[in-house]
């Protein structure tokens, strides 16, 4: 077992999941209730890194991070880092092709709230927020726990994204799934195995927590 | 704490919309489906901007196009109860109310909550979630919600819809009940004329967001101003006829009808010559016998209908077999019965001058009225 990798692909999971939160939020409020021209284009980016080869949208993630981008060079200015071969940029790249496990399971959350039960919270003089805190949130929270489960469980496997931009680096860009592919490489079946089936048992257990949770959205 | 508003927008559902509802008055807004009802209510509440002109509550303005006044819902202080009760599904009944009552030190608050939930008669529900409670409990939750917040206006759109009828009845005496003891507008949309009738002390009637005619019920179904207000209103005996004759010193007014004349008191308003449409409420169409047939605006029928409902039976006969001429009245049931008032049967129907209202020609209305007169009888 690589525990360094997996240590590396349970930090970078959590972070995914947890930078991602805030933004799938509000990204998620704005598609579910206040149509706007162009929403059909950027739901269907959105839903892209679900159709794209992972090697498509990881080459394309390398054009974007790589030395001479602008992107990468504003990030080498603030930070002094780079984007390629790095934790940063596979956390970046993670954010991007997460994107519709975040969004999707939030934003028919968020669809399933009856705008009466918003307008009511109004004009019981609740403000915005405090609508969002004590009627949203409760009523929407199975959907954002099961995007996190979704995204938490896809960022532990995601393998041919992570490859691209970040190679395998021990400790900087190798996650278990880079590791389980280097040790069944060299013929090392026991350790392939024993990751595998601990991946297996990680992802079921998202899945399971998935499902469960979308029952107590429909059966509420 | 007189409640008044103008609404004006062209889209999505055009407006043009007059209200004014005083203290202690409920006001009830009726008309089709898609004439605005539902978002007056919106606006009057602050959840839908209209692009012109104001409300305005007691001495407070609460929107003023004008100006670029838009008062927030949180800051209206308006209690709404909305079609489906929009009650919050996670919360329970008591911790729905508390949440409208915000303006209340947090310790208070439930304490109160359980006092308006007792005034609605749901001592004992505090915990149910909304899931959990019938309908017409939903509503009376909802309705607590809305009187909790100690609202400067009511609003209700159409709070008795979505319960069965036994419960509906049940729901309106409890808001007769109720209204009693609001010194506050309240505004009821419904599509109910006769819930309408029962609760309200006026009504307005509204059509494409346009407010045709606000007028207490009962003075509403006497004397509609349009033809179109008395289709809305679902006037049964409406016809068009033309005026033969005026005369002030008999208080009379002449209409010719399918040939023969009709006496009306004296209106003014209409020259002689003139097509018009008229009308005389159910109550002014009386069933007379035989021997009394020389009596003024007596007219031969035959039933075609007869529909019989908890004691009552209100029945259709058709003047000379012409569809375009059924007059509608109603009769006790079992006076019905006793003089043998089923369909086929021939009767004489008097038409009392001084219910006989005459209203405007409205060419689109002649065209409905006419169009049944083409069908084979």
């Amino acid at each position: 077992m690589d525990w360094q990798a997996l240590s590396l692909s349970l930090q970078l999971a959590a972070a995914t999941a947890l930078l991602l939160l805030p933004f799938a939020v509000w990204l998620a409020r704005r598609l579910a209730w206040s149509p706007f021209r162009g929403q059909g284009a950027i739901e269907a980016a959105i839903l892209l890194p679900l159709v794209l080869p992972p090697t498509v949208l990881g080459y394309y993630l390398l054009l974007g991070f790589g030395g001479a981008s602008p992107l990468a060079e504003l990030y080498h200015a603030l930070t002094g880092r780079a984007l390629v071969f790095t934790f940063d940029g596979l956390l970046a790249a993670s954010l991007i092709f997460n994107l519709p496990f975040a969004v999707q399971p939030m934003q028919r959350a968020f669809a399933a709230i009856p705008r009466e039960v918003r307008e009511a919270a109004w004009v019981s003089g609740l403000s915005r927020w405090q609508t969002f805190l004590r009627v949203e949130l409760p009523l929407a929270w199975p959907g954002i726990a099961a995007a996190l489960a979704l995204t938490f469980a896809h960022t532990l496997g995601e393998f041919g994204v992570v490859l691209m931009v970040g190679g395998s680096l021990p400790g900087e860009t190798r996650t278990i799934a880079i590791a389980i592919y280097d040790q069944a490489q060299a013929f090392n079946d026991s350790a392939a195995a024993g990751m595998s089936a601990l991946l297996l048992v990680l992802s079921f257990i998202a899945v399971a927590l998935v499902s469960r949770l979308g029952r107590s959205v429909t059966g509420r | 704490m007189t409640l008044s508003a103008r609404l004006e927008q062209s889209a999505p559902i055009p407006l043009a919309a007059d209200i004014t509802c005083a203290n202690g008055e409920l006001l009830a807004l009726v008309g089709p489906s898609g004439s605005g009802k539902s978002t007056i209510l919106r606006c009057l509440a602050g959840l839908h901007r209209p692009t012109g002109g104001h409300v305005r509550c007691a001495d407070e303005t609460w929107f003023d196009a004008g100006r670029g006044v838009n008062v927030t819902p949180q800051q209206r202080r308006v209690g709404f109860v909305f079609q489906h009760y929009a009650l919050f599904p996670h919360l329970t009944a008591l911790a729905n109310v508390a949440l409208a009552l915000h303006h209340l030190p947090a310790h208070q608050r439930a304490a109160k909550a359980r006092q308006w939930l007792a005034r609605a008669n749901l001592e004992g529900l505090e915990t149910r979630r909304p899931g959990e409670l019938s309908g017409g409990q939903q509503q009376r939750v909802a309705l607590a919600r809305a009187l909790a917040r100690e609202p400067q206006v009511l609003l209700l759109d159409e709070p008795f819809s979505a319960v069965d009828q036994v419960t509906r009845r049940k729901l309106l005496r409890q808001l007769i009940e109720l209204r009693r003891s609001l010194a506050i507008p309240i505004v009821l949309v419904t599509h109910d004329l006769e819930e309408a009738s029962l609760l309200a002390d006026r009504m307005t009637v509204l059509h494409h967001g346009r407010t045709l005619q606000t007028a207490p019920p009962d003075e509403m179904l006497a004397r509609p101003v349009s033809a179109l207000v008395a289709r809305l209103t679902d006037q049964p005996n409406l016809f068009v006829g033309q005026v033969r004759q005026q005369s002030p010193e008999s208080d009379t007014t002449v209409v010719e009808w399918l040939g023969r004349p009709l006496l009306a008191t004296h209106q003014p308003d209409f020259a002689v010559g003139d097509t018009v449409c008229w009308l005389v409420p159910e109550g002014g169409v009386v069933l007379v016998r035989e021997h009394q047939v020389d009596r003024e605006n007596t007219v031969a029928a035959r039933v075609s209908e007869r529909l019989a409902w908890r004691g009552h039976a209100t029945v259709t006969a058709r003047v000379a077999d012409r569809r375009d001429a059924a007059l509608s009245f109603a009769i006790g049931a079992s006076v019905a019965q006793r003089r043998g008032i089923d369909p086929g049967a021939s009767v004489l129907l008097q038409l009392q001058k001084s219910a006989i209202r005459l209203i405007p020609a409205d060419p689109a209305i002649i065209a409905q009225l006419g169009a049944a007169g083409d069908l084979p009888p």
